[in-house]
C-alpha cells in the first residue's frame, strides 16, 4: 500500500533566494521606519537642548506667559489650551463615539452596520483643515446664537470639531472591542432573563472595558496632536485660560505659526518650536504608553 | 435486527404516543422508582406528569427548515435527554424552549410549545421574562469577567431577586461548587477551572430559582472527572427541577436520563437537511428496544 520510493527533486540552494531577498526587504523596512523614529527624537531632543541653553526649563515650565518676542516663554497657556481643548473634544466624543458603538455591536442589525460603519471611518479621514473651516463657518455662529458675544476663534468650537474627529476612532475601536466579547457570553446573560439593555452595558461594555478605555486614551492623544482644525478655530494667542468661549493657542497651533516663516532659522523662537514638539511628543508618548498599559493589565483573554 | 420485535411492546405504534400513554396514566407519582403500570410496558418506569408539551415544533433559519414536526412531552422534576447526530437540531429545538432563537435574525419557529397551559411561542409571552423561569447552561462555560459573587448576583439582580449572601450561598451549595469557593467569592470567574466554572454557570442558573433548566452539551468541553460530578449534580437537581439536556454522548444519556427523544437528520430535495424526531421514549425503552430502525442504527453505533 505505501506508495513507491520516489526520490524527490533536490532543490538547488537558489530556489532559495526568492526567500532571502523578500526577507531582506522586509527587515530594511522595519529597519528604516525604527531609524527615522529614532532620529526625529534625535533632532527634536538635540534642538530643544539648545533651547534650554538659553531659557531655564524651570522658566519653561512655571512661566504663565509666552510672548517668544519679548522673551517670555512659559509654556503653560500653550499646554493648557492644547489640554483644554482635548477635554471639550473628550466630552463630546466619549458619548457619541460609545453610544455609536454599542448601538453598532449590540442593536443595528447586520445590513446596517456594514453600511454606518465605514461611513463613520470617513469622517476619521476628513482632511482636518476642512473641519477648521467647518469649525469656523458652522459652529461658531451656531454657537454665537447660544452665547451671544462668542469671539471668532474659540476653543469650544475647536474642541467640538476635534471631538467630531475622533469620534470615529473611539467608536470603531470600541466596537471592535464589544464584538471581541464572546457570543457565549451574551448568550448566558440572555439566559438568565437579561434585556438587551443589560446585556449591552452590564456584560459586554465591562467585558470589553480595557478595549474602550484604551480607544479612548487614543483619541485624547490624538486630540492633543490635532494641528490644523485647532489652529484655525482656536486662534493664535497664547491665552492661560480655562474658558472655553475665549481663543487660545495650542501646542500645535504655535508650531504651524512659527514654521510658517514668521522665526528665522537659529532664533530663539525658531528653537522654542522643538522644545513645545518634544514636550508634546512626550505628552502623547505618555498617553499612548498608559493606554498600553491599560489594555494589558486588563485584557480579558477570551478563548 | 430491527424486525426484532419485542413481545411487551404493545399495541403503540409511534413511540410519542407511547410516551403519551404512560405519562397520562402516571398521574403525578415521583420519576424512576415506581415498576410497573397497568396497560404501560411492564418493565418500563413510570415518567411525572409533562411541564411541556411540544406539538408540531419546527424552526427555519431564514429559508432552511432546520427542525420540524417536533411532537413530544417533557416530564416535570425529570432528565430528558435529546440526543443524536450533530446537525439534527438538538440545541435548535432546545431553544425553542427559552426563546432563545429569537436573538437569531432570521429565524422562525412554528407550531405550539405548552409551559403548563400557556403557549411560550405566543407573542404574548415576554421572553426576558420567561427566560428567568427556564434557565440554561451553555455547551461552553461562559461566566461573564466578574468576581464569582458577581456572577451568581447578576442573575438575580436582573429577575428582581434580592441578592443576599445566604442566595448566593444556596445557589453554590446546591450546584457543589460551594466548599471549593467559600472563601474565595471575590476572585475572578476565570480562575476557577473549566469543570468549576460550568458548575459556577449551573449555579448562576440556580439562583434565580428557575422552574426548568435547559442544558446544552454541558460536559462537552469537560474532562471525563469534571463530566463526573456535573452529571452527579444533573442527577440531585432533577429531584427539584426539571432538566432538558443535550447531549452527543449516548453513555451520558444512559447515565443520566429519564427519557431520551432522538432527532436525527432528513435530506430533502433541495439538498436541505432538516431535523426530525425519530423516537422519544424512557431512557430504558431507547436503549433496550428501540423502535425506530434510525435509532437502532444510532444507539449500536452503526450510524452517527
Amino acid at each position: 500500500m505505501t506508495p513507491p520510493d520516489r526520490p524527490r527533486a533536490r532543490r538547488s540552494a537558489r530556489g532559495r533566494f526568492g526567500e532571502k531577498a523578500v526577507l531582506l526587504a522586509l527587515a530594511a523596512a522595519a529597519t528604516i521606519s525604527v531609524l527615522v523614529t529614532v532620529g526625529i527624537v534625535v533632532v527634536l531632543v538635540e534642538e530643544g537642548a539648545l533651547f534650554f541653553t538659553d531659557v531655564p526649563i524651570t522658566e519653561f515650565f512655571t512661566g504663565t506667559q509666552w510672548f517668544p518676542l519679548e522673551g517670555k516663554f512659559g509654556v503653560l497657556p500653550l499646554l493648557n489650551a492644547s489640554i483644554v481643548i482635548a477635554l471639550i473634544a473628550a466630552v463630546v466624543a466619549v458619548p457619541l463615539g460609545l453610544g455609536s458603538a454599542i448601538y453598532l455591536s449590540e442593536y443595528a442589525p447586520e445590513r446596517l452596520r456594514r453600511v454606518v460603519k465605514p461611513i463613520l471611518e470617513i469622517l476619521a479621514g476628513m482632511p482636518t483643515i476642512v473641519l477648521g473651516f467647518f469649525a469656523l463657518d458652522a459652529v461658531t455662529p451656531a454657537l454665537q446664537m447660544v452665547f451671544p458675544g462668542l469671539g471668532l476663534y474659540n476653543a469650544l468650537a475647536a474642541g467640538i470639531v476635534v471631538g467630531l474627529l475622533i469620534t470615529p476612532l473611539i467608536s470603531s475601536l470600541s466596537e471592535d472591542a464589544m464584538r471581541a466579547v464572546p457570543n457565549s457570553m451574551r448568550e448566558g446573560a440572555f439566559g438568565l432573563g437579561a434585556t438587551r439593555r443589560v446585556v449591552s452595558l452590564r456584560v459586554v461594555v465591562p467585558a470589553a472595558l480595557s478595549g474602550i478605555v484604551a480607544s479612548i486614551v487614543l483619541a485624547i492623544s490624538r486630540a492633543i496632536g490635532e494641528t490644523m482644525a485647532v489652529t484655525l478655530a482656536a486662534g493664535t494667542i497664547p491665552n492661560l485660560s480655562w474658558n472655553p468661549l475665549e481663543g487660545m493657542q495650542t501646542i500645535t497651533a504655535y508650531i504651524v505659526q512659527v514654521s510658517k516663516g514668521e522665526a528665522t532659522r537659529g532664533s530663539l523662537q525658531y528653537d522654542s518650536i522643538f522644545a513645545v514638539g518634544l514636550l508634546l511628543f512626550v505628552v502623547t508618548l505618555v498617553i499612548n504608553i498608559i493606554a498600553v498599559r491599560i489594555v494589558r493589565k486588563y485584557r480579558t483573554v477570551y478563548q | 435486527m430491527t424486525t426484532n420485535v419485542d413481545p411487551e411492546k404493545t399495541a403503540k405504534d409511534s413511540p410519542i404516543e407511547i410516551h403519551l400513554a404512560t405519562g397520562a396514566a402516571d398521574g403525578g407519582a415521583s420519576p424512576p422508582a415506581a415498576g410497573a403500570q397497568p396497560g404501560a410496558t411492564s418493565a418500563e418506569p413510570s415518567l411525572g406528569p409533562p411541564i411541556f408539551r411540544l406539538h408540531d415544533l419546527g424552526v427555519w433559519y431564514g429559508n432552511h427548515h432546520a427542525v420540524k414536526g417536533v411532537t413530544m412531552e417533557v416530564p416535570k422534576n425529570a432528565i430528558t435527554a435529546l440526543i443524536g447526530p450533530s446537525g439534527c437540531g438538538k440545541s435548535t429545538a432546545l431553544r425553542c424552549l427559552n426563546r432563545m432563537n429569537d436573538l437569531i435574525p432570521g429565524a422562525r419557529v412554528e407550531g405550539r410549545v405548552l409551559f403548563g397551559d400557556e403557549d411560550l411561542l405566543s407573542s404574548d409571552v415576554d421572553p426576558v421574562d420567561l427566560r428567568g423561569r427556564i434557565g440554561m447552561v451553555f455547551q461552553k462555560p461562559n461566566p461573564f469577567p466578574k468576581s464569582i459573587k458577581d456572577n451568581l448576583e447578576f442573575g438575580m439582580k436582573v429577575n428582581g431577586i434580592k441578592p443576599t449572601a445566604e442566595r448566593v450561598e444556596q445557589a453554590l451549595v446546591d450546584a457543589a461548587l460551594w466548599d471549593e469557593v467559600k472563601d474565595r467569592l471575590k476572585a475572578e470567574a476565570f480562575s476557577l477551572s473549566g469543570g468549576q466554572q460550568q458548575r459556577l454557570c449551573i449555579a448562576r442558573a440556580i439562583a434565580v430559582e428557575p422552574e426548568v433548566i435547559l442544558m446544552d452539551e454541558p460536559c462537552s468541553a469537560l474532562d471525563p472527572i469534571a463530566t463526573l460530578a456535573i452529571e452527579d449534580l444533573m442527577k440531585k437537581l432533577a429531584e427539584r427541577y426539571t432538566l432538558v439536556v443535550v447531549t452527543h454522548n449516548m453513555q451520558q444519556a444512559a447515565r443520566i436520563s429519564d427519557q431520551v427523544a432522538f432527532m436525527t437528520v432528513e435530506g430533502t430535495a433541495e439538498g436541505n437537511r432538516t431535523g426530525v424526531l425519530a423516537e422519544v421514549g424512557t431512557a430504558r425503552q431507547i436503549f433496550s428496544a428501540p423502535k425506530d430502525p434510525r435509532t437502532e442504527a444510532y444507539i449500536t453505533g452503526r450510524v452517527g
